[in-house]
């Protein structure tokens, strides 16, 4: 049976091909986290990982990921063994700065940084790392640029990241 | 969305036994193509999924060329063109569209094949000859000031959006193509697209039966490299204009020069006129002016996209002058010139 793995947990994929992952997501598996802003892949609402990577949910079907691993911001705090959800740093960050206004976009928000640190320590370029007078606050802000944010919590956003980067230096 | 029914291929050669219907689409990262399903913009009857074709996911080379798999990811190919010099190009272009999200699925058959940002071919509910061959053109009287000032016609005036291609147009890219039978051809990116003419719905030269397998680059140097984007905002936008260059420069005397623009053509445009006049010509603000005006000859502005000959004058201008300040300071330089 062609399956997909959300959060560690296997599923089956749906029956209709025209299920994105996003909808799956919300129809299927009541796991509302992720959310759809303009549903067309221009806002980021919508980030998941796979395999550790961002994408966004809404331009995926799920048939797509076949025997893929999707982590949403429900699988971003890890389970302890008494099923209480421990947080991850970066959302830990997010609470001290403050780092969303009404909520909407902090999932994706949240999700994109979480892999935005792995890219750093991968060492990948981006538009601003080409640049001569690299500056870590613009770098994160261009990183972040496929996520926006009606209230405009950015600054307090880039300022939780780079308390992230400060914890675990890249 | 309308439905569709669905095949896998794993293996180049199982394009051979697909029964394909007429309506058929293959989907690589999916991320132009099921934008445009959900508008009703694109409505395949059936789709070919090409996320599980192992044969055409990684970049190889040789002394002679890099070939790059059609399914390497936009993020992947970025990566991988930061560390060579002579595609480091490559890497601007592609680090400068769309959002690392996008990347991470956008493909290198799928960004070559994106189909246009024009809004009218967009919103169904406008007249579009390349949505609705005959219908017309809602573009040509409205907002068009995303729209192209080269290569158009009466027919369609609108640009081809990817930035990806602009570098490879520049970079003397050719794109392997492997047709149902198991035939293949190397096509020059330059003969790939179609201008609109009267038939704006034919965009390319890629035939019914065949798939795009990969994109292979000569090893050649291209001097200092540069892709300059210019948008309406700093990031997570397409390009009004873009200028992708590469100078190879002896004493004051152009030895070599790359080029090709963006946001400009109805493809990504190849300045053959431009790059007539510069080559082997005395580096002088004079001789760039002889170029781009030779190149904008036949330009043509329709309201709104009036500011677009100016503007593609001034970028590529200064893009020039920043790689010859380079090229005079560094003499055998090969690799990106960033931005400050
Ligand atoms: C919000 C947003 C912003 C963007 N900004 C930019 C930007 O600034 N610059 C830029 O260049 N791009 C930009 N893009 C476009 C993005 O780069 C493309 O959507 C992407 O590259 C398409 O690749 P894909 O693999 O997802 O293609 P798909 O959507 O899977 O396919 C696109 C087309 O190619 C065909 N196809 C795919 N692979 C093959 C193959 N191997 N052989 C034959 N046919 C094939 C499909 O049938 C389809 O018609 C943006 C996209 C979005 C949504
Ligand atoms: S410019 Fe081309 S794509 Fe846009 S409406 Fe006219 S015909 Fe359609
Ligand atoms: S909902 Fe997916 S990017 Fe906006
Ligand atoms: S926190 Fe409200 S849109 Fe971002």
């Amino acid at each position: 049976m062609s399956t997909l793995i959300v959060n560690e947990e296997t599923y089956p994929l749906p029956e209709d091909p025209r299920t994105t992952l996003l909808d799956f997501l919300h129809q299927h598996l009541s796991m509302f986290g992720a959310k759809k802003g303009c549903d067309h892949g221009q806002c980021g609402a919508c980030t998941v990982l796979l395999d550790g990577e961002r994408i966004n949910a809404c331009l995926v079907f799920a048939f797509q990921l076949e025997g893929k691993s999707v982590t949403t911001i429900e699988g971003i705090a890890k389970k302890t063994n008494d099923s209480d959800a421990k947080l991850h740093p970066l959302q830990k960050a997010f609470v001290e700065r403050d780092a969303f206004q009404c909520g909407y976009c902090t999932s994706g928000q949240i999700c994109s940084g979480v892999a935005l640190l792995g890219e750093l320590a991968a060492k990948n370029p981006s538009a601003v790392t080409c640049s001569a007078d690299y500056s870590q606050k613009e770098d994160i802000s261009e990183r972040m640029s496929g996520n926006l944010c009606r209230c405009g919590a950015y600054p307090n956003i880039v300022d939780a990241i780079e308390d992230v980067i400060a914890l675990e230096p890249q | 969305m309308n439905p569709f029914s669905l095949q896998h291929i794993k293996h180049t050669q199982d394009i051979n036994g697909l029964s394909t219907e007429d309506g058929a689409k293959y989907i690589a990262g999916g991320t132009n193509l099921i934008d445009l399903m959900k508008l009703q913009v694109e409505t395949p009857s059936q789709l070919v999924n090409l996320s599980q074709w192992e044969d055409e996911q990684s970049i190889t080379e040789n002394d002679d060329y890099f070939r790059i798999g059609a399914m390497v990811t936009n993020t992947a190919l970025a990566n991988y063109a930061y560390h060579q010099p002579s595609l480091s190009l490559l890497s601007q272009a592609l680090l400068s569209g769309a959002t690392v999200q996008l990347r991470n699925r956008a493909t290198t058959g799928g960004n070559l094949l994106q189909r246009t940002r024009c809004y009218y071919f967009y919103d169904t509910t406008k007249a579009c000859n390349k949505r609705q061959p005959g219908s017309g053109c809602a573009a040509l009287t409205s907002m068009n000031r995303i729209h192209a000032i080269l290569g158009t016609s009466d027919d369609c005036i609108a640009t081809h959006p990817s930035d990806m291609a602009v570098a490879m147009m520049a970079l003397d890219a050719q794109v392997s193509l492997t047709s149902k039978t198991g035939e293949v051809r190397n096509i020059p990116l330059r003969d790939f697209y179609c201008v609109p003419s009267t038939t704006p719905h034919i965009e390319n030269v890629l035939k019914d039966d065949e798939v795009i397998t990969a994109v292979i680059i000569p090893k050649q140097r291209h001097g200092t490299q540069y892709y300059r984007k210019v948008r309406d905002r700093s990031s997570y936008a397409f390009a009004l204009v873009s200028v992708g260059a590469g100078l190879v420069l002896k004493n004051d005397t152009i030895e070599k020069l790359t080029l090709s623009f963006g946001g400009v053509g109805t493809k990504p445009w190849y300045p053959a006129s431009a790059i007539r006049v510069l080559t082997g010509a005395t580096f002088s603000e004079e001789v760039l002016d002889l170029a781009i005006d030779a190149e904008l000859a036949d330009a043509k502005v329709y309201g709104s996209n009036n500011f677009k000959p100016d503007l593609l004058r001034n970028t590529f201008k200064s893009v020039m002058h920043s790689l010859y300040e380079h090229q005079r300071e560094n003499g055998d330089h090969e690799g990106a010139l960033y931005e400050n």
